[in-house]
Parts: C-alpha cells; structure tokens; sequence
C-alpha cells in the first residue's frame, strides 16, 4: 500500500474515533431491550468502515516482514508452507489450523508461523514467544504477520480442516475446554458462549456452542484493530483475555489446548466468508 | 511433552474408529495433558485454580444439565457449604452493595494481588431500573424486594444465593461468591442489602418497564 494512503488511514482512524467518542449514545435504552440492541448494532455497523481500520498498518508490517531476509539462514518467510505449499498466502488462512506433516503436528497460524521462523529462518524465537502481544510503542511481529496472512484470504469461505486423525482430536479436545469449569468463577467458555441473544453488560456475546451465524461473524473477523486497546490482536490474544476474564491463570502463547479450542470454534464457523484484520471495541 | 501427547494420543485413538463421521468425546484424561501444557507457567496456587471441584468436573461433563440423582448431590453439597452470618443479620449497607455489584475487578492476573473482588453483579443482571448498562445472562432483579414484600425469609434466600447459587440450582452458571471466597460476608451482606432495601435503586419503581 503506497505511503499517502496509509497517511490517509491513519488520519481516517483518527476521525473515527472521534466519532465514536463524541457520536455515540445508546439511545433509548430506558425503553429496554430491543431499543438498546439497534444501538448496539448500528455502533458495530460504525466500526464495519474498512476504510478507517488500523489493522491495515499491521497488514503492511507484516507484508514487509514476509519478504524480510532473518535468521542464520537469511532468508524470507516466503519458503514457508502455511498448507498449501511453500510462499502461497491465498486462502491458507480460511484453512487453519491443520495438521502438517513435516511437523508432526496440528498448527494454528501463529504456531506455523513460528515453525517456519524457527525452521526455515533458523530465527531464534524466545523474545517473541516471551511478548507476543503488542503494546503502544512496541508493535508485535505476530500480530503483524498474522494481520497480513489472514488478509490474504479475505472474501474466502472458513473451511475446517478434519480428515486427518490428530485434526479430529483436537476438535474432541477443544469441545471438552469449550465446556470445561474451573477457578473462582465456576466459568467455562459456554458459560458465556453458549446461548443466543445474550450480553454481558452492553458487549454482545455469540452464541459459539453451535455452527451458525454468530461463530461466523466471530471467526471471520479477527485478527482485529481493537479500539479499547489500540491494537491488532489476533485470536490467540482474544482466548488469552478470556482466560483473564475468566478468573484463569494465563494460558501459554502458542500452546496446544488454544490451538483446540481454535479448531473447534473454526469447525462452528464453517462456510464463514473471511474480512480480515476487523474492527472490535 | 512428545511422550505426553502420545499417550494421550493413544488413549483418544483407541476409542475413535478409523472413518468416524461424528466426533468422539475426548476422554478427561487427556484433557488434562493439554491443560498441564496451557498452565505450565503459571505459578502454583494460579494452577491450583484449573483443578476442577467435584462440582465443577460434574457440571461440565453434563453440560450443566446433570441427571436428577447427581443434581441432588451437588445442591447437597452445595446446601452444606453455606455459612450464614453468626449475627443473624443478612442485611448490610445497599450503598457499598450498589459498589460492590458494579465492582467488575479482582481474580484476574491483571488486577493488583490482594485487590479485592466486585461481585460484578451487572456483568449478568440487571438490577437498578435506571442503571441501563446491565447484562443478560441471568434474569432481572430490578425491584427483587418490592417483589417479595422485602420479607426476611426472601433476604435469607438471597443470602444463600449469593454464598453459594447451586444450593438453589445445581450448575448454576452463577458463581459460587461465598464457597470460593470471592465476596466475604460484610459483601454479601451489603448486595443483600442493594437488593433488599426499601431505600436501594434496586426497588425504585421502573418509570418504563
């Protein structure tokens, strides 16, 4: 993307928040339910504007970072098979995670990504592992790449990758964390997750216990330029803070029960058609 | 870790056939390999949170929807738990009540440790009729104690509810406050208060209902 037209979103991102800021009352809400759900979806429909997302600087990021020679073996990422060969960006997001045989392993797109950092860039990766979340005047390398790779298959349909025996375990395993009580609260994922038309507060919750339109629009959306952090976060990040909010220990960055959950909720959001980097509260 | 994962591997494979269109469930052992592996940083008394309770790992197995003799156990058990106020008295201060139910913070790894829990109260209910940023994961508790002619007997109930909801519904997605120590007994005490009070916001007529 040429420079004046990443000046132009910068400035757009700072319109909108304005607008968000100053525009946006829930009007109506003394009538009750029904008055304060419009409100709530013409403040997502405020957000929808592409033209406005931030998340678009980390997809130039990442695009760069891509193509950057790095590691003891100096070269770019574009050798790296994210599943459908080596370099090819189309589509391979709508199918992750997936199982990969050099691996060994299912991989999410964060964990492939640094397969491929670790393995084709002999990039050494503990500092990114250590923060991979970023924060104002620190932009994260993951949340960069992943911005880029998933919009790469943007207008593609969520195609759940479930033939191989390891993929259809860690979709029984991902099932069983979805639902799994634990800690201070008593929460699992369904217990916010698992009915339709419900909210915590005035944040809308999807119902992801189910295949269907609201694990559609969640699935097809992230990573995504989150307003109330000023930051690209990506799926990993979104699971990381519902953990947080769940009374939970944090989980660990890239590990293996994550990527379940990922391929459970992927499986509910099958035949999604993907809009990436998105833009959330 | 490898050898983990093979074993688990084993113990999930050997219950899946081999062109199984429908998902088998995962056995919860090795559910736990995977949990080990999320939590393994995390320091010690943070991992003692992921222990499941007996309660918990029930609930969870039966999607919350426990068959009757189960049930009964956990809201038993659940009835066992309860401690209520040596004083006698349920009802405490609804102004610190109000604060407490709007009170989202504590128990997480970003909150300050030893910062004290809110009972979040309006995460899920609404409560005040004119406090429009409530949720709705659990039923309204607008005008709770008008409702039931602020009786003593509704505000012991209410106290129970709070110390630990699955005395009233076994797998209650309601947190059990006072079983987990969430909210000592002053807290409980003054939400009891916020919902009980002749003089709270709680049961101040709604102008639109």
């Amino acid at each position: 993307m040429p420079t004046g037209m990443r000046s132009a979103l910068a400035w757009s991102a700072v319109v909108v928040a304005l607008m968000l800021a100053t525009g946006g009352e829930v009007a109506g809400a003394e009538q009750g339910g029904d008055a304060t759900q419009e409100a709530l979806e013409r403040y997502r429909a405020m957000l929808s504007d592409p033209t406005a997302n931030p998340g678009y600087l980390n997809v130039d990021r990442g695009e760069a970072l891509w193509k950057t020679r790095r590691g003891a073996a100096n070269v770019t990422l574009e050798g790296c098979d994210l599943g459908e060969g080596p370099g090819k960006l189309d589509g391979v997001y709508a199918r992750l995670p997936r199982f990969f045989p050099d691996a060994g392993r299912v991989m999410d797109l964060e964990q492939r990504l640094l397969w491929c950092m670790e393995n084709v860039q002999k990039l050494a990766t503990a500092d990114v592992r250590a923060q991979p979340f970023g924060e104002p005047g620190r932009s994260s390398d993951m949340e960069d790449l992943a911005a880029f790779v998933a919009s790469r298959s943007n207008g593609m349909p969520i195609e759940p990758q479930l033939t191989h025996p390891e993929e259809r375990q860690l979709l029984a395993v991902g099932e069983a964390l979805f639902y799994r009580r634990a800690s201070i609260a008593d929460f699992s994922c369904a217990s916010c997750h698992s009915e339709d038309g419900k909210r915590i507060r005035l944040q809308t919750l999807p119902n992801l216990s189910r295949p269907g339109a609201d694990a559609q629009a969640t699935m097809t959306s992230w990573p995504a330029y989150r307003l109330s952090q000023s930051e690209t976060r990506t799926l990993q990040n979104r699971l990381w803070d519902c953990y947080r909010q769940m009374r939970m220990p944090a989980p660990a960055y890239a590990s293996d029960g994550l990527t379940a959950l990922t391929v459970y909720l992927v499986k509910q959001a099958q035949g999604g058609v993907i809009n990436a980097p998105g833009i959330k509260r | 870790m490898t050898k983990h994962y093979a074993v688990a591997s084993v113990m999930l494979m050997a219950a899946v056939p081999a062109h199984a269109e429908t998902p088998v469930p995962a056995q919860p052992a090795a559910v736990d390999v995977y949990i080990e592996a999320m939590f393994k940083d995390a320091p010690a008394d943070w991992r003692r949170r992921v222990v499941q309770d007996e309660t918990q790992r029930l609930c969870s197995l039966s999607r919350n929807n426990p068959p009757p003799d189960v049930a009964s156990a956990i809201s038993a058990r659940a009835a066992a738990s309860l401690v209520y106020p040596s004083d006698g008295i349920m009802i405490g201060d609804w102004k610190r009540g109000e604060a407490i139910a709007e009170d989202g913070r504590g128990g997480q790894f970003t909150d300050p440790p030893g910062r004290a829990s809110g009972g979040n109260c309006y995460a899920c209910h609404r409560m005040a009729p004119g406090e429009v940023s409530y949720g709705t994961l659990g039923p309204s508790l607008a005008e709770y104690g008008r409702i039931r002619k602020f009786s003593a007997e509704a505000a012991r109930e209410v106290y129970a509810k709070i110390y630990n909801a699955q005395s009233v519904q076994p797998c209650s997605t309601m947190p059990r406050f006072g079983y987990h120590k969430l909210l000592n007994e002053q807290q409980i005490k003054d939400v009891t208060a916020y919902l009980m009070s002749p003089d709270s916001p709680v049961n101040t007529p709604a102008v639109d209902k």
